[in-house]
């Protein structure tokens, strides 16, 4: 991998001479299930050459991986496949187990989402890595060892012989999705199918492992078919594009084409939905309303049509075909194409944008808004204990070392980060309520560590909690209404007043009142969430923890709950303490952000400020990791590359922690080297607002 | 799939204005009725409920149709075959079958059933709070656990019974109860340490929801398909111990019967003189078929996410 900084233009190396290597024509895939037949793909057709990147992109359940499973032949039985997929000269459906096998791994392989699922843990990395070589290639035992630490090697894991030699829950997960695509290309295969290779990684892993898949595609020369549902990656990796839509091509096109010339509504609120780091804040995102259709009954006509606002009669009528455009190579399943290609309509014309939402408190300035929430040098740490029957301490984890900020009516503060950075356990002590370890909190003028029993519960109810996963945070055995009226009842709201402030909640985030009884799997995955909003809003909080609260939504879902939760913040005068990796979406919803590193805060300050000129070089380094959904952009961005992950918080390295990583330290003179690694840094002002724990942050341009 | 409302523009403010309808009928019947009509759509469940109705009302109504009781005894019938005087024939000293069965049937559907229902309600009590609280609550109920586990239950009973006779038959239900309810205990208690770290456990933590409310409205709740199993194979259970000790004379004691105390002494003749034995054998297969019918049911209908119960 280069090292340090490294332009990610990359000129497409087709070779159109060869030909397709893979070619799928009119794919389908139905499972019969006991409410009828599930048709999961329907009419997929595409072709890649060598060297060339095609992406999926759609959401859960539109038939993407579905699609690459039955490429693969790794369906199970019950499935009915048809269509056509060559592989070269050769048609792979309809070929036995024995047969496919000899083309999977070498012809084609295959990268996951989940590694650790990919690698057996009883053997070493190494091992089955070489063990992949063997399968396909006369080769001694010395040699696919060696060939695999040559691999792992390739795909930038440090120190590739002795890793080889370790199991596969030692390596972190950016770590082992590296040693998967090293796998992956073991037999030089032609196609690479990579599914979700990114989707549990953090931005700057995310972008590691996608500068790896380009060096082994580099490598290789092979195909890679790439799919997954975050469109954003989709425009700096991938040259051509197929939107997915209810298990079939919804627009196929280059990603220029797509990106900047979109011709489905589809794509379009797709696009609309995207919050972009390089936007300004406060717009309401495009939002796609209701959900894709159940495939099981597919309605006849556009299956796009009951969230299409272009919808006309003949939409419901007609299925339409996935026709080309004006260009011959981008082709759109869409009656009205045409038009918006006249008009040259953008997601915001398509879409009905709500007004923005100016809170009238934003009127008032910062300084003169209460604190509701004051977290002051807070600190936590875990023990850490080995062996079974005596514990012994073996060491400290420092998961908060003196972590400090201020939230004050009214406003957003994203507190950002990789994993393992301490943001949940920030938030966790917030919410316990309890007397932390070291420093204070202070929940609306309450300090934390005096409460009696009963202002701890009275303090309850000014601290809401939406969970990251809808479907995780509302008990299942029970039905909305309980749900929602479970924090009432724990605070002794008597039972009439409880019934109408349920039927308030849930018209507050846009659902109908008659779902009380129902429970939560009964509904999408966009409404349990607004379900789960209306619980933290029911005992009138003045604080709302939003612990990622949208990342386990589909794309086109997450703008409507975002803008709910905007439109609610506003009309009722909430603050929210926001806790995300998407930093698009931080910079969309935040007023301020807090940069964690290792239990630190590194910087901190009003987003336009961090984000517009970030003064500490982690800052720098996530931001630019972070893809931007503009294929003309991504082509010409410089992208700090940081190296390796994140020090053990067991053992963090002295001075500053950030120093074994930092591209400003390698960048700067050795004598100022040596007060990075002497010196911890503290918080130095940047500008109005704005902190950032760095000693160089003024020389942050060399980084 | 859920239809799609409105999600966005709904106004605020129309919506509370008054009780919007569907809102009435919240707590009282709406996860009960839910439940109920689960239930109902289990064709095997309901004829089990059916059938365990039946035989209950059999049990308890059955005796009055006929001129004997349970004790008297008919010195012009010793073992005769099933006939229009002894419905299900007599036994060895003259004893009425028909009689002797629906006693013993009374019995024991009382004692398997209470039985059940308390060691899985103990189980399920203790290995949710060890669960849930962890640290010292945990380590002393795991250790009363353990040593319940390691006391031989069938001698403890048989040591105890002497200083009971006479008594009531509710203390032998309490001590058939005290020795069966440790290994579920230790299932919930696992399932419980799941649960508690589940974010909708946390989210009631977080809203000052007390520890045990959550315990009851949360956890047992999400464990209640285990619970429904576990209880309804405690029924036969229950019933087996009650035979094994009543044979051996710790159980129910003579002159009462149970259907443990009859299939022990009929199994001896089951051959030769079969009324002695299938009337209680059969009635005990019965019973304990339905029960399990109507567990499966109850499972389907409180599991909303079990797939019959999805596919309507
Ligand atoms: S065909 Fe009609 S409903 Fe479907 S996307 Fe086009 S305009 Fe919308
Ligand atoms: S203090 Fe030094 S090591 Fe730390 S971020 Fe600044 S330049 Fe990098």
């Amino acid at each position: 991998m280069t090292a340090g900084a490294g332009a990610t233009a990359r000129e497409p190396t087709t070779t159109d001479a060869a030909g397709p290597v893979l070619q799928v024509a009119d794919l389908a895939v139905s499972f019969s299930t006991e409410r009828g037949l599930l048709r999961a793909v329907r009419g997929m057709s595409y072709e890649v050459r060598s060297g060339e990147v095609l992406g999926i992109v759609g959401e859960s359940g539109c038939g993407k991986s579905v699609s690459a499973l039955a490429v693969m032949g790794l369906l199970p039985t019950s499935a009915r496949v048809s269509g056509s997929v060559r592989f070269r000269d050769r048609e792979l459906l309809g070929l036995d187990d024995p047969q496919l096998s000899a083309i999977r791994g070498k012809g084609i392989s295959m990268v996951f989402q989940d590694p650790l699922s990919a690698f057996t843990p009883v053997y070493t990395v190494g091992a089955q890595i070489a063990e992949a070589v063997r399968v396909h290639t006369e080769t001694s035992r010395d040699q696919a060892a060696r060939r695999a630490a040559e691999l792992l090697d390739l795909v930038g894991i440090p120190d590739a012989t002795r890793r080889a030699r370790a199991f596969p829950h030692e390596f972190s997960g950016g770590m082992r999705q590296r040693a998967m695509i090293a796998m992956a290309i073991a037999n030089d295969p032609e196609v690479i199918i990579a599914d979700e290779p990114t989707t549990a990684l953090d931005v700057t892993i995310q972008a590691q492992v996608l500068d790896v898949l380009r060096t082994a595609q580099q490598a290789t020369g092979a195909a890679i078919v790439m799919i997954t549902h975050d469109l954003g990656v989709m425009a700096g990796v991938a040259d051509r594009l197929i939107v997915m839509y209810a298990g079939r091509p919804a627009e196929v096109g280059s990603v220029d084409q797509v990106f900047h010339a979109p011709r489905m509504p589809y794509t379009l609120g797709l696009l609309g939905s995207l919050p972009r780091l390089d936007a300004a804040a406060g717009q309401p995102l495009t939002p796609v309303e209701g959900a894709p259709p159940s495939l099981v009954a597919l309605p006849p006509g556009c299956p796009f049509a009951p969230r299409c606002p272009l919808q006309v009669g003949v939409c419901v009528e007609v299925e339409p075909g996935l026709d080309p455009t004006s260009a011959s190579d981008h082709l759109a399943a869409c009656h009205r194409s045409d038009e918006i290609e006249a008009g040259a309509l953008g997601p915001a014309d398509v879409f009905p944008v709500p007004p923005p939402v100016e809170p009238p408190i934003a009127a008032i300035p910062r300084e003169e808004r209460p604190v509701v929430l004051e977290v002051r040098e807070l600190v936590k740490s875990f023990p850490l204990t080995r062996g079974a029957l005596l514990r012994r301490r073996v060491g400290t984890i420092h998961a908060l070392d003196g972590v400090s900020f201020d939230l004050r009516e009214g406003e957003t503060l994203a507190l950002v980060g990789e994993s393992g950075s301490g943001k949940t356990t920030t938030v966790n002590e917030i919410l316990a309520l309890a007397a932390p370890m070291a420093g204070s909190v202070v929940v609306l003028g309450r300090e934390t560590s005096t409460l009696e029993t009963s202002t701890r519960k009275e303090t309850r109810r000014d601290l809401g909690m939406v969970f990251q996963d809808p479907s995780a945070s509302l008990d299942p055995r029970m039905p909305v209404g309980d749900i929602l009226a479970e924090g009432l009842r724990a605070h002794g709201v008597a039972k009439g007043q409880r019934r109408r402030r349920v039927g308030e909640l849930l018209g507050l985030v846009g659902l109908d009142a008659g779902h009380v009884s129902r429970y939560p799997h009964e509904f999408s995955g966009g409404q349990q969430q607004r379900i789960a909003i209306a619980r933290a809003l029911a005992l009138d909080p003045k604080v709302i923890v939003l612990d990622e609260p949208v990342s386990a939504l589909d794309v086109s879902i997450r703008a409507g709950v975002v803008n709910l939760l905007q439109r609610l913040k506003a009309e009722l005068g909430l603050a929210y303490l926001f806790v995300g990796h998407d930093l698009s979406l931080v910079r969309h919803v935040a007023d301020r952000v807090a940069v964690m590193h290792l239990g630190r805060i590194v910087e901190i300050g009003a987003v336009e400020r961090v984000f517009g000129d970030a003064a500490h070089p982690y800052t720098r380094a996530l931001l630019s990791a972070v893809p931007l959904p503009d294929p003309r952009r991504e082509r010409v961005r410089r992208r700090i590359v940081l190296e390796g992950e994140l020090p053990s918080p067991l053992d963090p390295p002295s001075g500053c922690r950030f120093r074994t990583r930092c591209p400003l330290f390698v960048a700067v003179e050795p004598e100022r080297r040596q007060r990075c690694v002497d010196e911890d840094p503290m918080g130095r002002p940047q500008g109005e607002d704005h902190l950032a724990a760095c000693h160089h942050a003024e020389l942050r341009n060399r980084g | 799939m859920a239809i799609p409302t409105d999600p966005l523009l709904v106004a605020a403010s129309e919506a509370g204005e008054d009780v919007p309808p569907g809102v009435e009928e919240l707590e009282v019947g709406g996860r009960g009725r839910l439940v109920l009509r689960r239930f109902l759509r289990r064709r095997l469940a309901v004829v089990g409920l059916v059938v365990l109705v039946v035989l209950f009302a059999f049990a308890f109504v059955g005796p009055f149709l006929s001129p004997w009781d349970h004790t008297s005894k008919d010195f012009a019938a010793f073992l005769e075959p099933p006939s229009s005087r002894h419905w299900f024939g007599t036994t060895q000293i003259g004893q009425d079958v028909y009689a002797q069965t629906l006693r013993g049937l009374q019995k024991s559907l009382v004692i398997g059933l209470l039985t059940a229902f308390v060691s899985t309600g103990i189980a399920a009590v203790v290995g949710a709070c060890a669960g849930y609280f962890g640290g010292w609550p945990d380590r002393v109920l795991m250790w009363v656990v353990d040593l319940l586990l390691v006391l031989p239950a069938f001698l403890v009973i048989a040591v105890l019974s002497p200083t009971f006779r006479g008594r009531s038959w509710l203390l032998f239900v309490v001590l058939l109860a005290g020795f069966s309810w440790m290994i579920t205990a230790r299932v919930v208690r696992g399932l419980a340490l799941g649960l508690r770290e589940r974010e909708f456990v946390q989210a009631a933590r977080f809203m000052g929801v007390p520890s045990m409310v959550i315990v009851f409205r949360h956890l047992l709740p999400n464990m209640a398909s285990i619970l429904i199993i576990d209880a309804t194979l405690n029924v036969g259970g229950a019933i087996l111990a009650e035979t094994g000790l009543s044979y051996f004379g710790f159980g129910v004691q003579p002159p009462d019967v149970s259907l443990g105390t009859l299939i022990a002494n009929g199994t001896r003749s089951a051959l030769t003189f079969p009324w002695l034995f299938l009337f209680s054998g059969g009635l005990l297969v019965l019973t304990v078929l339905a029960v399990s019918f109507v567990g499966d049911g109850l499972r389907d209908a409180l599991d909303p996410n079990a797939a019959a119960a999805r596919a309507r």
